[in-house]
This record gives C-alpha cells, sequence and structure tokens, in this order.
C-alpha cells in the first residue's frame, strides 16, 4: 500500500497536499484499490464553498457509488477535468491525479487529519473489521 | 452466521479472489478487477465457479406435462438432451424464478434455478405436485452438483483439449449428460450467461480438478472471473436477473420477455393473467435506453418524464464493452416511443436519457 510521508489523510480515505494557501484532493491508494475499476467521476462545480467534511464529489466504480470529502473548509478553485474522460486514472495513480483544489480558510483544520504514520496504522485497522 | 461455500472455495483463495457474501454464499466479486474479466471474456475465454446455482431433479411418467404446467415456455418442442430457457409464474402472472430446463428424456428433466431461489422453486414445484402429479419423484439436488461456466470465444478451443467429445457437434442449448472433462464425469451444455459463446459444466465430484485442468488447458487465454464481471457481462447482453428484471411483482410480458411466453400453449400457471394482460394492452413497459447526460444509471432509480415519476431503472451500468452508460427501464407504456426522452434521478439530479434500439451487446457469429 502506497501512503506518500508528504501527504495528509482523512477516515473516509481522501488525501490532501498542501501548497502554499491552496491544498490538492484526493483519494487514496488504500480507496482505489476497495473501489475497483473506476468509470465515472462527478466533480464538484467551480468557486463551490465546502467545509471540512462535505461531501464534493462523486466516484463510481463498476458495482458501487462512493462520496468523497473534502478535508478542509474553503472554496473549490480548480478541479481535474482529465477525470471526465479519464475516471481509471484514478486507480492508475491516485496521488498524481488530483480531484480538486480547494483554497482553504483554516488551516489549523490540519491537525484533525492523519499523517501517513496514523492512516496507515488506520488502514491496518479498517482491513481487521 | 456462517456463509456457505462452493467446493471451489480453495481456488478461489489460491487465485486471489475478493471474497463476498453474495446472498448466503462466500464468493468472489473479483480476482484481477471486474474490467480486465470482462474483456478477457469478450475477446478470449473466462472461467466461472457458479457451483451456488440450484438444481431440481423431476423424474416420472408425467413429468413433461408436470413442467409444461409449471412453466411459460413450450417444454414440448424441445427433444432428449435439448436445453431451453424459461420462466416459472406465479397464478398473478408475477415471477417465481427463471430457470434452464435440460430434457433427458419426457421422463426426466433437470432445471437449473437461481440460487437465491432455489428454496422458494423447490417448494413451489413440490406444492403443484400434488394430486395429479403426485407421483413424480421431485428432489432438490443443488448439494449434489458443482458447476462451473467457461465463456468466450476461445471456449470451445480450450475444453476441446481436456474433454472425449467433440464439440462441434454440440450445438447452442444442447448437452451431453456424460462428459469426461479431465477425467471428470460431467454434464456439459452449450450455454451461458454472457453472450458469448460458451459451455456449462456441471460435476459431483472432483470440481477443482476440472478447474485446474482447464485453467491449465487455456493458459494465458483463460483467467477466473468473479460475480462482478459475471453482472456486467449479463447485463450487456440484456439477459435479464431476476429480482432486478423479473420478480414477483414484475411479469414476463412486462420484462420483454414475450418470446418465452407461449399463451397458445395447453393451460399452465399463469397464463390466464398474462393473457388478460396482453389482451388489455397497456400497463408497463422495459424500455432500453442510453445516457445522454452524464452520469451511471443504477438499479431503482427513478425515471422521469416532465417532473413526473413514469418508472424505475431495472439494470443500469457503464458498459465495458460499448463503453457507454446503458440502462433498462420499467416505465408506463405510454411513454414508450422510439427516440423518446426521460430523465434518470441520480443523486437529485435530472440526468436526460434516451430510448433507442439494438444499444445492447451482440455478438459476431
Amino acid at each position: 500500500m502506497n501512503i506518500p510521508d508528504e501527504l495528509f489523510y482523512t477516515e473516509s480515505h481522501e488525501w490532501i497536499r498542501i501548497d502554499g494557501d491552496k491544498g490538492y484532493i484526493g483519494i487514496s491508494d488504500y480507496a482505489q484499490h476497495n473501489l475497483g475499476d473506476i468509470v465515472f467521476v462527478e466533480l464538484p462545480d467551480i468557486d463551490i464553498e465546502v467545509n471540512a467534511g462535505d461531501q464534493f464529489a462523486v466516484i463510481e466504480s463498476v458495482k458501487a457509488v462512493s462520496d468523497v470529502y473534502s478535508p478542509l473548509s474553503g472554496t473549490i478553485i480548480e478541479v481535474n477535468e482529465n477525470l471526465e474522460g479519464s475516471p481509471e486514472l484514478l486507480n492508475e495513480d491516485p496521488y498524481e491525479n488530483y480531484i480538486a483544489v480547494v483554497a482553504f480558510t483554516d488551516i489549523s483544520e490540519k491537525e484533525k487529519l492523519m499523517s501517513a504514520e496514523q492512516y496507515e496504522a488506520f488502514c491496518i485497522e479498517e482491513d481487521k473489521k | 452466521m456462517g456463509l456457505k461455500r462452493t467446493k471451489l472455495y480453495d481456488m478461489h483463495v489460491k487465485y486471489g479472489g475478493k471474497l463476498i457474501d453474495f446472498g448466503g454464499w462466500e464468493l468472489p466479486v473479483q480476482y484481477e478487477g471486474i474490467l480486465k474479466e470482462h474483456h478477457m471474456v469478450r475477446q478470449k475465454a473466462g472461467l466461472f465457479d457458479v457451483s451456488h446455482m440450484g438444481e431440481i431433479e423431476i423424474k416420472g411418467q408425467k413429468a413433461e406435462d408436470f413442467i409444461q404446467f409449471m412453466v411459460t415456455n413450450d417444454v414440448k418442442v424441445i427433444k432428449d438432451h435439448q436445453v431451453q430457457y424459461n420462466i416459472m409464474c406465479y397464478p398473478d402472472g408475477g415471477v417465481v424464478d427463471d430457470l434452464i430446463v435440460y430434457r433427458y428424456s419426457p421422463d426426466y428433466y433437470l432445471l437449473v434455478v437461481n440460487a437465491s431461489n432455489t428454496d422458494k422453486d423447490f417448494d413451489w414445484i413440490k406444492q403443484n405436485a400434488l394430486n395429479a402429479f403426485a407421483d413424480l419423484s421431485i428432489e432438490n439436488v443443488s448439494d449434489q452438483y458443482s458447476q462451473l461456466a467457461l465463456q468466450g470465444p476461445k471456449a470451445q478451443e480450450i475444453l476441446q483439449k481436456i474433454c472425449n467429445i467433440d464439440l462441434n457437434d454440440l450445438k447452442y442449448f444442447w448437452f451431453e449428460p456424460s462428459v469426461s472433462v479431465a477425467g471428470v464425469d460431467c454434464i456439459v451444455s452449450r450455454t451461458g450467461y454472457t453472450g458469448e459463446d460458451g459451455f456449462e459444466i456441471y460435476m459431483k465430484e472432483q470440481a477443482p480438478l476440472v478447474w485446474e485442468a482447464i485453467l491449465k488447458a487455456g493458459g494465458e487465454d483463460v483467467v477466473p472471473i468473479g460475480l462482478g464481471a459475471r453482472d456486467t457481462l449479463r447485463f450487456e447482453a440484456k439477459l435479464p436477473l431476476y429480482g432486478q428484471e423479473i420478480d414477483k411483482d414484475i411479469n414476463p410480458l412486462e420484462a420483454g420477455l414475450g418470446y418465452f411466453v407461449k399463451l397458445n400453449k395447453e393451460d399452465f400457471i399463469g397464463k390466464d393473467a398474462l393473457l388478460a394482460h396482453k389482451e388489455a394492452g397497456d400497463g408497463r413497459v422495459t424500455v432500453q435506453f442510453e445516457m445522454v447526460g452524464k452520469g451511471i444509471p443504477r438499479s431503482h432509480y427513478h425515471v422521469e418524464k416532465n417532473g413526473v415519476n413514469i418508472g424505475w431503472v431495472t439494470t443500469g451500468a457503464f458498459a465495458p464493452t460499448l463503453n457507454k452508460n446503458i440502462g433498462l427501464a420499467l416505465i408506463d407504456s405510454k411513454f414508450n416511443e422510439n427516440e423518446g426522452e426521460f430523465d434518470i434521478i441520480i443523486r437529485d439530479k435530472k440526468i436526460p436519457a434516451r430510448i433507442r434500439q439494438g444499444i445492447f451487446y451482440k455478438r459476431n457469429k
């Protein structure tokens, strides 16, 4: 399982890469593996405001529909339109292919997210369930 | 709780199957991935464990008359060693199950039914065999049989390497009751649930040995296939699934399966209701549609026309070979017009879709 050190993670298996006052959001390797073949991504509208924990996108695999939640509060300022034509990119490289970019408003919310080390332990626990 | 396991359980573990609870059975939803498995079956071959399917044996002098009374298709037209797709209805026309009828002789039939319906079907058949058909022997032999399906354009070439009959002589929807496959005595029929050529293979013992022999004979041309791809393959070929296209509240005429309902044959359970339904000529109808807007239609999503609910999606999916999002919907027949548009309600949004003929998969024969 690939869990890059420099990212922060949620219990709903999103990651966020902090870059200045923006955050790139995607889903983890663990998430894409468990979803299986991803065949559709519903991207959010630009400029919508989200709170940490709000659902903002939808990913559909062959068998299942899954919501994607924002790790931080802010405004969605960019989406990865490549995913509309090629949703399988999330399976092929879930860390290179972000879903959206959030201009976050409160960096202190980051304290509630997991580090790579914490997330790895969390996934191991999930697998035991 | 205790999930039931088929005799191929160790094979699913060995080949990395992702096991799930499928109606009380512990079976693989996928091995390497649903899309990859789907494409393998369309392009080469795939091997399925479908041992959870139920088998019911009916033997006795009036077996043919009894089955003719129980099902909608005309079983008197099939010959010994022929197979027929069939539907079993309640008196109101609702469906008990869909099934495959194997005719050994007019006195001996094997019915293959859906796993989740096996007990219900067996009870229903027994109930209706009282009185006039009380002498028949009706046995639920599901636990005795394992069943494999080998499907895809390479299926014949692979199976031919390890069986003792000439498969050129086995035509579509016929079976051979005693074939040696890798030295194991099997029933082999040229049938399937994928839209491809292929075989279904039943054995009472040595199922893992046959499984391994088929994978070895096929080499790189065959892989194990899970239930996920089984569903995408059957749907893409527009083959119905009990509980979605048909069930106790959806009769076979509404489901577009009128071809398998012979209203001019002698009496059968559900005939009066289905005749009345046909004569009334209204009600609900199953239509095929493709998405015009972005989104994947899924089972039970609502269908609306001008903001009014007109039905629901029975099955919808991303169809991997066709590379588009398509579905079947049960709608008010007033709205059934070719190229007619309606909305599929996906996450509270209206996404346009269009009724269209000829969108499902048909293999080149």
